[in-house]
């Protein structure tokens, strides 16, 4: 049975916890409107761009299409471009993103192919090495900026290309947190590069003039459309983070809640046997005289 | 009939609005692009977009820097990825 003098101070000491949860939940909060409003803000963007892809795509193909199109014409080096968080305190996002990528690499690894990480965040890195330590290519740290923005996207993207035009590997997959509702984000893979040939084009009903040329429009595009898939994922992962941060923090505060109520119970029941012992002593005293 | 135009960035609908002719930059040189366009589709130069709200009027410049113009039927896209307002 523990004193009271410590169960007074394990009191205090959850309620200050739970002070700190509770703050963090809000700020969470107010972030994910923000990023929500971000992640929407930036789609009318991707759409437009893959509209236009979809067209030229289906018109440049076979051996003029650019490589970033057509790929190396192998598939046996792979890149994983994992998309983690900076900060800890959202709950099992990490992690599951972290499971994603080892399924992926492992699925990878057994039709023996090459594989190699690049992480973006600070998250993945310990657990990934764990599992793979020889496998851990180059990174980009987002941890700088306060809102990773479309120039973080443009130079992991370029990064991301020399390393491609440079022959490093032949496909690139891209895992990163899809967020659904602040309850649920769902670790997505996509193939990043070469880009995957859209589904079929509506077909043009005018007769569309190119300047210059229709290849050259489409060598321009594609490492623009690299770009916005990944700032399409630095803004999924930035309302991913809050929203489960939210919801992990609002499970804390709860805890917290319940454990005190628990301990103050305790806290409260040994006073009481505490003041009962006391009169118990001096009704016994006094009946002794 | 005033010509739709849009300006696009990853970030962002910057513009959204009925003007009456817009001044493109693109690659192989400026091109104006009035009500009832043909369809064309251009890279654009780092340059200034000038958008010509009513006839005579004088223009508002825009910055912009990398992306493509594009027009249909709906009216003019500027894609940029970065606007200097």
């Amino acid at each position: 049975m523990p004193s009271l003098k410590e169960l007074k101070g394990r009191i205090n000491s959850v309620k200050s916890t739970q002070k700190i949860t509770k703050a963090k939940q809000m700020v969470a909060a107010a972030k994910l409107r923000r990023a929500q409003a971000a992640a929407e803000a930036g789609r009318p963007y991707a759409t437009r761009l893959s509209a236009v892809m979809a067209s030229l795509a289906s018109k440049v193909s076979g051996s003029a299409a650019p490589k970033l199109l057509a790929g190396t014409g192998s598939d046996q080096r792979n890149l994983l471009v994992v998309v983690n968080t900076d900060k800890g305190l959202c709950g099992g996002l990490n992690s599951n993103l972290v499971k994603a990528a080892k399924a992926k690499a492992r699925e990878l690894l057994a039709e023996g192919k090459q594989v190699e990480f690049y992480l973006v965040g600070k998250k993945g890195r310990a657990p990934l090495k764990r599992d793979f330590p020889s496998l851990i290519g180059g990174g980009f740290d987002t941890s700088t900026v306060k809102t990773p923005g479309f120039t973080e996207a443009e130079a992991i993207a370029n990064e991301l290309i020399a390393l491609f035009d440079a022959g490093k590997f032949d496909v690139a997959h891209l895992i990163y947190p899809t967020f659904k509702s602040a309850l649920a984000q769902d670790p997505t893979v996509t193939q990043l590069i070469p880009v995957p040939a859209p589904a079929e084009a509506p077909v043009a009903d005018a007769v569309v003039q190119y300047e210059p040329g229709e290849e050259e429009i489409l060598e321009e595009l594609l490492p623009r459309y690299v770009r916005t898939q990944l700032f399409g994922a630095l803004l999924e992962r930035e309302a991913s983070e809050q929203g489960a941060s939210m919801t992990a923090m609002d499970n804390a505060t709860r805890n917290a809640g319940e454990l005190i109520q628990k301990l103050t119970i305790q806290y409260n029941r040994s006073r009481q046997a505490a003041i009962t012992t006391e009169l118990i002593e001096i009704i016994a005293g006094a009946e002794a005289l | 009939m005033p010509l739709h135009f849009e300006l696009v960035t990853p970030a962002k609908l910057v513009r959204s609005e009925e003007v009456y002719m817009v001044v493109v930059p693109g690659t192989e040189g400026e091109f104006g692009v009035l009500e009832g366009h043909a369809p064309f589709m251009s890279t654009i130069r780092d340059g200034a977009v000038q958008v010509f709200a009513k006839e005579g009027a004088a223009p508002e410049i825009i910055q912009v820097r990398g992306g493509f113009a594009e027009v249909g039927e709906k009216g003019l896209t500027v894609l940029a990825e970065h606007v200097e307002a």
